[in-house]
């Protein structure tokens, strides 16, 4: 495969398509399957058959369409109507009366000129609901794979890494490191064998942004990663998935064996002097190994446990070789980037935040789903305009970003545009994407404690700070949401919460109480409302009560 | 003692694997599909397998959570209560499964056909709540769906 073959084909590709009169995709992404999209597909392929339209019309899977709280959905590409909560009996509807009659089946069209749709920007998501998530051709018909020709053929490593770094591309997986640089660093180091990481452990509660774009798609990831090994010289890759994603994993086997065969991944990558094979490894359950020494470690086949940085993997990672280690929605930044240059990526975005970021929006939301925003748009209108704001009847309360790591924004600061340092001025994180709404109902003690026990539970327990003090920063919690706690388990809270902050050995405790300091800063009048007055309350202050896990 | 399918199985993976230590997850996933569990014998077994101590097989089982110790029911029931779906209602979920199953979290039937567990967050936050049994995915449950996957699996 040449650079010419690939065009020949992308551009057979979309000739194929463009003589098909209708394309009818439905969400294969694993929300919509779990409602039934497979007897959705199934519906409108023997209706297809039915009216012999097979020749002028196809139906095909997609990635995810966005709108997951209402699937599963339904996209007749060739005039972009949108359908939502198709059923069997609509999905037939679908066929006889919009495809074969021209007339759409009204009882199940979504408004796609609504804000949900409008005030989206698709970078990291521009394939998913448009072509099949498991055909290479369709990917090599949106530009596939020709960022990554692009890099063989016409670049030199350091280029590949300067334009990233010209970009302002930061990573995605929540810290916000410039990509560029890291490339940069892991591309200097010395090592026999360097290795680049896909870090597809997602495991922040309400994020599922990196689970889509893999199931949606998987090659965008894939050519991201080996445009990646060409810059920082690596001939080995690593997608680290959770094993909660079966359908990811699934699908990224497909597109790996797909690349594969037409020579876009192995030896002599397009016929250039450049080997790269990627090869996918499945975790077991722990969310400690989305820190990325941690990860590296269970590759090894360890026990997750993180290690002290420095070293950090860009010098010292798997085996003790220079480790690029990026997430999935940074790798699938990667081919846009190269295919439209650093100065178009950089237009997008605010001035330090490049780009665009997807969020997966849940909790109580009236729209739940998948929505990619360029940075710094105000938090205020993902809520509200796209979400359609809080769930029927309840009021605003706050937004929580970053999981377990991050913090609750509460309605005055809503107009805060969505960015690394702005999220952060209020003691929130961008983190991986997750946005949990809460409304008037949610109470933040219980949702401070909720996170906490979150932590205890997966702290490996390596490091003291962190497994003792998050049981019992928990315990603190259990007691005062219990009405148990005086003003000076408040107090030691608060000194507990900045020693397991500051003395934790990984990302995982120093992050850990955050929730707890965040709620405390917006809400503390409903801790203190809890709080039993100190000459009245007889318990020991300071001794964590028995709790029930 | 592996199939021998599961033992070209891995046989198949060593190539593409540099250390034997580094194929532990993947074979305790295979030992796991083939036994159900995953006992002190498997572990054993594993170590000797892979040439490497019985401690670290333990420390890995130990350190997963989604290897079992312990056999599970015929259905495993895995139910998400981190924040989204608690958000949007497990709490009735799981109340109403632990009716329904006459299983308390955590715990397997009587009759051995059902095994309820809690999880974290599974990544389905856009059609919370959810549950999971093996790799089929339930969403946007009400207690009206739960009887509905009930009934079918019984």
């Amino acid at each position: 495969m040449t650079l010419e073959d690939l065009q020949e084909l992308s551009e057979k590709e979309q000739q194929r398509q463009s003589e098909k009169k209708h394309r009818i995709l439905y969400c294969s992404a694993a929300g919509c399957v779990s409602c039934g999209s497979d007897k959705v597909s199934a519906a409108l392929k023997a209706k297809v058959k039915e009216h012999a339209l097979e020749k002028e019309c196809e139906v095909v899977g997609t990635g995810c369409l966005g709108l997951c709280g209402e699937g599963p959905l339904v996209k007749v590409q060739s005039d972009n109507t949108l359908y939502q909560n198709v059923d069997v009996r609509s999905a037939e509807q679908i066929i006889e009366s919009h495809i074969v009659n021209n007339k759409k089946v009204t009882s199940k069209l979504t408004d796609t000129s609504s804000p949900f749709f409008s005030s989206q920007t698709k970078i990291v998501l521009e394939n998913c609901g448009e072509i099949n998530s498991e055909s290479i051709d369709e990917y090599i018909g949106a530009h596939g794979y020709q960022a990554l020709a692009k890099a063989v053929n016409e670049m030199q490593p350091s280029g590949v890494i300067e334009e990233i770094r010209k970009s302002g591309l930061r990573g995605r997986g929540g810290a916000g490191y410039s990509t560029g640089l890291k490339w940069g660093i892991v591309s200097k180091a010395h090592g026999d064998q360097k290795y680049v990481v896909c870090n597809a452990d997602e495991g922040d509660p309400g994020a599922f942004m990196d689970r889509s774009v893999l199931e949606g798609d998987p090659h965008r990831v894939l050519e991201g990663m080996a445009i990646a090994g060409y810059a920082v010289g690596a001939t080995q890759g690593y997608v680290y998935c959770r094993a909660e994603y079966p359908l990811a994993i699934e699908r990224l086997k497909l597109a790996i064996k797909q690349a594969e065969k037409m020579g876009l991944l192995g030896n002599r990558i397009l016929e250039s002097q450049f080997n790269f094979r990627i090869d996918i490894r499945i975790g077991a359950g722990a969310f400690v190994c989305g820190e990325e020494t941690a990860l590296l470690q269970s590759i090894e086949g360890k026990r997750g446990n993180p290690k002290p940085r420095p070293p950090y993997p860009s010098e010292k990672g798997l085996w003790g070789m220079p480790t690029l280690i990026n997430n999935v929605e940074s790798f699938a930044n990667i081919a846009p980037i190269i295919r439209n240059g650093s100065d178009w990526f950089s237009k997008i975005g605010t001035e330090k935040s490049k780009g665009t970021k997807v969020f997966a929006l849940a909790g109580n939301i009236r729209n739940t789903g998948l929505i990619e925003v360029p940075m710094g748009i105000p938090l205020r209108k993902i809520i509200f305009d796209i979400g359609g704001g809080t769930t029927e009847g309840t009021e605003f309360k706050a937004a929580q970003t970053g999981g377990p790591s991050g913090g609750c924004i509460p309605a005055e600061h809503l107009d805060l545009p969505v960015d690394y340092e702005s999220l952060s001025t209020v003691g929130s994180i961008m983190g991986s994407g997750g946005l949990i709404v809460m409304d008037s109902t949610s109470k933040m003690v219980e949702v401070a404690k909720f996170f906490m026990q979150f932590c205890m539970d997966e702290s490996c327990g390596k490091c003291i700070p962190c497994r003792v003090g998050t049981r019992h920063i928990y315990g603190l919690l259990d007691k005062i949401s219990k009405k148990k706690a005086t003003q000076d388990d408040m107090v030691l809270l608060e000194e507990l919460c900045m020693m397991v902050k500051e003395t934790s050995l990984c990302g995982l405790g120093q992050s850990a109480p955050n929730p707890v300091l965040s709620t405390l800063r917006f809400f503390r009048k409903e801790y203190e409302e809890l709080l039993q007055p100190v000459e009245t309350y007889h318990g020991e202050p300071g001794v964590v009560a028995d709790f029930e896990k | 003692m592996f199939t021998e399918k599961n033992l070209q199985r891995i046989e198949d993976l060593k190539k593409r694997y540099p250390t034997t230590q580094a194929l532990t997850l993947p074979v305790l996933w295979i030992a796991q599909e083939q036994f159900g569990f995953i006992s002190e014998e498997t572990m054993k077994y594993v170590a000797r397998l892979l040439d490497v101590s019985f401690g670290h097989i333990l420390g890995v089982v130990t350190f997963y959570t989604m290897f079992n110790q312990k056999p599970t029911g015929k259905h495993h029931v895995e139910v998400c209560t981190n924040v989204s779906c608690m958000l949007r209602g497990s709490g009735k979920i799981v109340e109403h499964l632990e009716r329904r199953l006459g299983v308390k979290m955590g715990g397997t039937s009587s009759d051995r056909k059902w095994t309820l567990t809690e999880v974290e967050c599974m990544g389905s936050c856009g059609t919370a709540p959810m549950l999971a049994i093996g790799e089929e995915y339930y969403e946007n449950l009400t207690t009206a769906k739960l009887d509905h996957i009930i009934e079918d699996l019984k």
